[in-house]
């Protein structure tokens, strides 16, 4: 019924866990002494970056932006410009409720915008992508008739995995066990990233499950 | 009557949670009575001697040494010439062996049985004492850990020997100032192996000559154990390391030191302790004295193991100090010579003499505590004592006659002391696993009973009449009943019962519907408890059983309850209930069905469920600063709102913090106010409106001047400190009076209704009457219309009278009625309730936490505007689970937030002297107050719970203002006047609402009783679970309790509706 577009999300998905990988090793070769646990923050930026930049290649290859109704440039420079405010703000924002769950407010404030970083570009960078700036749609996206095609459903897939991947990161943080990867953020960034990774393999997989039963209202 | 049939079956439930603790804790929790009575020289009197002072004669020993190596197991320190592929815990300890086969008289090497708990704490309790600590020695300083027990190194100090201390600082905690001279080296961390052991050898071949007794723990084996396991090379090069400093100390010691080096506890082969296998209670003990040990070489009357507690005798007897009062230990024979052997020598006292002394000082403990306790059995007690009254009178004529013991004597007096300690080791030293058993058994049927609706009389005859056989049965096979079996066996077969009909139930309605309808429901019945809130309950109960997590528990539940509270919105954003329905094609072709509820109200409540999640969030957040910190939390500062004012040294900071704290009450007193202002309460003229009006003020001014008086430097007015003291004296007096005054008046006359009686022949018209009464000054007349609610009456008449009133002649010759507050009837006083009890309680606290208390309102205040929100926005009557989820992990939250931790020395013993400065003579007040304290947010959730029942109904008069445009006011402004409408729902909603919130402390407390079960071994199980488990279990009590008074209060503000209204409708009998 959709193949098509499973297809292509599939393909898109495969293309984004690679260059999460790619993130993962180029940088090794570069910088002496990286690793994901070592250099933490160094590795955050560089998944964040990479899977920014492919995800907005990917989205605006296959065109599933919505389309503009106005074509002029500067109707398009202010979109741009909007996105790139919301992705501020949205790192803001989860710097706010990473604090406000018990981070520490002052001392690795620099870590915990790096998570907030990270988690924006893996979520609210999709949202971008796939709805444009547009709040009100975000929030209409995460309801049960919310969804109108594919894409919002993978959508809400992806998304609640990396923030439920977050969220249970959290857990190890206060037991005593001496871990490198229980540094604060280590352990919630690397729970966002593995939460992510499922999130691309459940969304199209679910999707090809279900797809006798979702019917998608008209946009 | 509907009412005490809740609070009965209530009841109840309590009691079955109630009767599983009991057992559980009966069977875990070992408790002894200390003794504080000390030994003095005079007890140690020969009969028919000279009254010589036994402290002044030259003892056997001068100085000893003692060389404590911490796990220091048997298997360690035997050494096998045969293995040649040794282990790397074996053979490596090969000097103890040499010494004592080279030089037989002088040295010697035996196991030493420790007993459980076998944690060093409670170790070093038992090797000095000579008894057998329990984990709660109950005393009187509950506050600091330091022995208060009669004990060897007290002892020393009488004589005047000076003990010199280095090593595990744990000592130095339970002897404060007790030492000549001390260096202790943190402890704590398991994983550093060598800080204490370094630590000592740099001082113990160096240290002067200063010293009778030096003591020297070393903690690496113990911490090596813990961190890689015996079988680690690690162990071995810290056996080895041990090996060269018994040698090089025998190499020192002079020819009057005694050398003991032991171990205080084995370990298991993971290298954990604390439990009763024999693995970790076989320590080694070896002795050696460069002057003649032992009169002879090791014969066959040596015993094969050594009892931890004989050491204390021995070592006392040795060494010429009493022994300690409380000592049931029994002197090693072998170390005393047989009568007829002394040499002469003074000091030195024959194997008889020895036991003699032995036996009188333990028989005289054994009668000073059976005077205390009653916890050791009466048959074995007088046995016991008939043995010695037997032995005694046999020694003293042997003594007087002169003549030559017989052996049996002395055979005798060991097996006298032998019994006495094993009495008294089963008595205090061995877990019940039985009852362990019972009580989990019985606290996991508890929940599982959560949904099911019992009926009352079949389960309490099953439990009456099964309690009853027990008790008989018991009383005809053992000749005295034992209370706990007796109660177990009730509550386990009416739970029993319970459950059978529960489970028959369902499969009657299972083989009504099918096999397939079956599968179906119980899917469904595990889809319903996979809900979040229940999932993070299940973690809340997960995290009890990690020490980790119990350590960081006020952190936890903060963030358990920011997710919950998170989820809420996103939940019902989810369903689409969050934003207005857009205009969507489908709505209108009918396809979806149009929402209840306007689009105005939906963004209103919203708006208010946003507002307020903010409002929670923010107070989660600050109550984060008003933790207090555990020891075990290395880099932690506790909140500076925790220390009283008076402690403050900068003025400026003071004033602050006083002002801080005056201006957080008097929110507290104006937010309860305004509130119930707000809903028209405080027009009539009853006991609770005059508590409102007058007592609340009055109490908080009371805090306030209290506060102030007791922040006062006591040398800056010196000429008022008469003034100061009588004012630190009467002001708490006054306000625990106030108190008492306004809650009984609440209870005595609840309502707050004010009713205008008006002759209104227009009230069945269509148009609001003017008001004339205003509900208060403040507040607009048509706020004031909201809550004026005189046609709740007229409804009310017109159902009540549909049958018989037709015309309207019959209307115009009753009075119409207008009653202001009749809406908020029921929380108004329970507000008050709780408003009340929460400045009481703040009374108790340092003035600091008014803040917290204040975050604890708002944060109230902030649940129950979700919840009413959420409802309005879904629907329904009954109280889902993510608020009585979130209501109860508030209570845990602010248990932190107030200062509070689940640790003995974090109790707040200033409590007790509030109003009190002077000490208390009775124990009764002062561990009310202290639990007053402690529990205070438990009490305060607990008591405010039947608030998330009512509180959706006092919103509902702000959901209608969306309504009113369509003209359905006089339909929904019925407030909680619902309840009243129809009885059986609502108090079936009630005692859903409390059996929900029993369950989630319920479950609480069985996930730390399973902790404390399952983790018997665990390095932390005395200093993290079981005082975790104490504090879970209080918490539940005093919860539990509160929560009976809360619904009883609901109840009787019940009555008194009932009773209004018949007095209003004679007629109208409901």
């Amino acid at each position: 019924m959709w193949d098509h577009e499973i297809r292509a999300m599939a393909s898109t998905h495969a293309v984004i866990a690679a260059s999460v990988f790619m993130a993962t090793v180029v940088p090794a070769v570069f910088v002496q002494g990286f690793s994901v646990y070592g250099t933490h923050l160094l590795w955050l930026y560089s998944v964040s970056g990479t899977v920014t930049a492919v995800s907005v290649a990917v989205f605006w290859l296959l065109g599933i932006t919505p389309p503009t109704k106005k074509h002029t440039l500067g109707y398009k420079l202010s979109r741009l410009f909007r996105s790139c405010l919301y992705f501020f703000l949205s790192c803001l924002f989860f710097h706010t409720v990473v604090v406000l769950y018990g981070a520490p407010l002052i001392e690795s404030a620099l870590e915990t915008f790096s998570l907030a970083v990270l988690l924006t570009s893996l979520t609210t960078l999709r949202c971008l992508c796939v709805l444009g700036p547009n709040v009100q749609a975000w929030i209409r996206v995460f309801s049960r008739h919310g969804a109108m095609s594919v894409w919002d459903t993978c959508l809400q897939i992806t998304v609640t995995c990396t923030v439920v991947g977050a969220w249970v990161g959290a857990f190890p943080l206060p037991l005593d066990w001496d871990r490198p990867w229980q540094v604060w953020p280590v352990s919630c960034s690397l729970g966002a990233m593995i939460g992510f990774l499922t999130g691309l393999v459940a969304a199209p997989a679910w999707i090809h499950y279900h797809r006798k039963q979702l019917t998608y209202k008209c946009k | 009557m509907k009412g005490l049939l809740v609070l009965s079956l209530l009841f109840c439930m309590c009691a079955m949670y109630f009767v599983g603790i009991y057992l559980f804790v009966g069977g875990f929790l070992l408790v002894r009575l200390e003794v504080n009575r000390t030994s003095t020289c005079g007890d140690v009197l020969q009969p028919g001697e000279e009254p010589v002072d036994f402290c002044r004669v030259q003892p056997r020993f001068r100085r000893a040494v003692l060389l404590i190596i911490d796990a220091l197991k048997i298997d360690f320190a035997r050494f096998d010439p045969s293995n040649t592929s040794p282990r790397p815990y074996e053979n490596k300890l090969p000097v103890l062996e040499e010494t004592a086969s080279s030089r037989p008289s002088h040295s010697r090497l035996y196991p030493f049985r420790a007993d459980p708990p076998t944690t060093t704490m409670q170790r070093i309790k038992g090797f000095t004492t000579g008894s057998l600590p329990t984990f709660v020695d109950v005393g009187n300083n509950f506050a600091s850990s330091a022995i208060l027990e009669d004990n060897l190194i007290h002892q020393f100090g009488q004589v005047g020997k000076r003990v010199v201390f280095m090593g595990d600082d744990t000592w130095e905690s339970l002897f404060p100032k007790k030492f000549h001279r001390s260096l202790p080296f943190p402890s704590f961390n398991v994983k550093d192996l060598h800080t204490v052991d370094n630590g000592i050898l740099q001082h113990l071949y160096t240290t002067s000559d200063d010293w009778d007794v030096l003591v020297a723990h070393f903690l690496g084996v113990d911490h090596c154990g813990h961190r890689f396991g015996p079988d680690h090379p690690a162990m071995a090069d810290k056996l080895t390391q041990m090996d060269g400093v018994i040698r090089s100390v025998i190499d020192r010691l002079q020819n009057d030191t005694l050398l003991v080096v032991m171990g205080d506890h084995g370990m298991t082969d993971t290298g954990d302790h604390g439990g009763e296998s024999q693995k970790e209670t076989d320590a080694a003990i070896f002795l050696y004295s460069p002057a003649p040990l032992f009169p002879g070489p090791p014969s066959q009357s040596e015993p094969d193991v050594v009892p931890q507690t004989d050491l204390v005798p021995t070592l006392a007897l040795l060494l010429g100090v009493p022994i300690p009062y409380s000592s049931v230990g029994q002197v090693l024979l072998p170390l005393f010579p047989p009568l007829g052997q002394t040499k002469g020598a003074v000091g030195e006292l024959s194997q008889l003499e020895a036991l003699w002394i032995n036996a009188k000082q333990v028989n005289r403990f054994l009668e000073t505590y059976s005077g205390m306790a009653k916890d050791i059995p009466p048959e074995s007690l007088s046995q016991l004592k008939d043995e010695f009254a037997h032995l005694s009178s046999e020694y003293l004529t042997t003594v007087r006659d002169g003549r030559p013991p017989s052996p049996e004597l002395a055979v005798s007096l060991q097996a006298y002391l032998s019994s006495v300690r094993d009495t008294c080791r089963a008595t205090w030293a061995r877990f019940n696993p039985f009852k362990m058993a019972a009580g989990l058994a019985i606290l996991a049927i508890c929940l599982l009973n959560v949904e099911n609706s019992p009926g009352l009389k079949a389960p309490v005859v099953v439990a009456l009449t099964a309690g009853l056989c027990v008790a008989a049965g018991q009383l005809l096979t053992q000749g005295y009943i034992e209370v706990a079996w007796c109660l177990a066996a009730a509550a386990l077969s009416s739970e029993l019962l319970l459950l059978w009909t529960a489970c028959r139930s369902r499969t009657t309605a299972v083989a009504k519907n099918g096999f397939k309808a079956a599968k179906c429901t119980s899917w469904l019945t595990l889809r319903r408890l996979l809900i979040p809130s229940l999932m993070v309950l299940l973690i809340r109960c997960a995290c009890l059983l990690s020490d980790s997590y119990v350590i960081a528990e006020g952190r936890v539940v903060t963030f358990l309850m920011f997710s919950l509270a998170l989820y809420i919105p996103i939940h019902l954003n989810w369903d689409g209930l969050l934003l207005p329905p857009s205009h969507d094609p489908l709505k209108s072709a009918g396809l979806l069905p149009s929402p209840a509820l306007s689009p105005s109200t939906v963004r209103k409540e919203s708006s208010t469920l946003l507002t307020c999640l903010g409002l929670l969030i923010g107070s989660l957040y600050l109550s984060l600063s008003f933790h207090g910190c555990r020891e075990e939390q290395g880099s932690c500062q506790p909140s500076p709102f925790l220390s009283p004012l008076s402690r403050l040294q900068d003025s400026q900071l003071k004033n602050l913090h006083y002002i801080l704290s005056v201006s957080s009450l008097g929110l507290w007193t104006y937010l309860l106010k305004r509130c119930l202002r707000h809903y028209g309460n405080l027009n009539s003229s009853g006991g609770t409106v005059f508590t409102a009006r007058w007592i609340l003020p009055l109490l908080a001014v009371c805090l306030g001047l209290h506060w102030a008086v007791s922040a006062t430097p006591e040398d800056s007015f010196r000429n008022l400190a008469e003034l100061i003291s009588l004012a630190q004296l009467a002001l708490p007096r006054a306000a625990f009076c106030l108190l008492g005054l306004g809650l009984f008046l609440i209870w005595l006359d609840p309502l707050t209704v004010f009713v205008k009686t008006r002759a209104a022949a227009s009230a069945r018209g269509s148009s609001l009457p003017p008001p004339r009464y205003r509900a208060s000054t403040g507040i607009s007349p048509q706020a004031e219309l909201h809550h004026l609610i005189p046609q709740i009456y007229q409804r009310m008449r017109r159902s009540l009278d549909d049958g018989e009133l037709s015309g309207s002649s019959d209307v115009d010759s009753r009075p119409a009625v207008e009653a202001y507050g009749l809406g908020t009837v029921y929380s108004a006083p329970l507000l008050l309730f709780c408003g009340l009890l929460g400045i009481g309680l703040l009374l108790l606290h340092p003035e600091g936490m008014a803040l917290s208390f204040l975050l604890l309102l708002l944060e109230m205040g902030a649940l129950m505007h979700i919840h009413a929100s959420s409802t309005t926005l879904s629907g329904g009557f009954n109280v889902p689970w993510t608020p009585i989820v979130l209501w109860s992990l508030a209570a845990t939250q602010f248990f932190h937030a107030t200062g509070h931790l689940p640790t003995f020395p974090s109790i707040q013993w200033g409590a007790a002297f509030v109003g009190f400065p002077e000490g208390h003579t009775g124990t009764v007040l002062p561990a009310s107050l202290v639990t007053l304290n402690t529990f205070a947010s438990h009490i305060l959730f607990a008591v405010g719970c039947p608030l998330l029942l009512f509180w959706p109904l006092v919103c509902e008069v702000r959901g209608s203002r969306g309504g009113r445009a369509c003209g359905e006011e006089g339909e929904d402004a019925v407030m909680e006047m619902r309840l009243r409408e129809n009885p059986q729902h609502f108090s079936a909603a009630l005692l859903q609402l409390s059996t929900r919130y029993l369950f989630i402390h319920g479950a609480q407390v069985f996930a730390s009783v399973c902790a404390a079960a399952i983790l018997r071994r665990h390095l932390m199980v005395w200093k993290v679970f079981a005082p975790k488990l104490m504090f879970e279990a209080s918490g539940f009590l005093v919860s539990s309790v509160s929560l009976l008074i809360g619904v009883t209060l609901v109840l009787r503000v019940d009555v008194a509706v009932g009773r209004w209204f018949k007095r209003i409708i004679p007629d109208a009998s409901r």
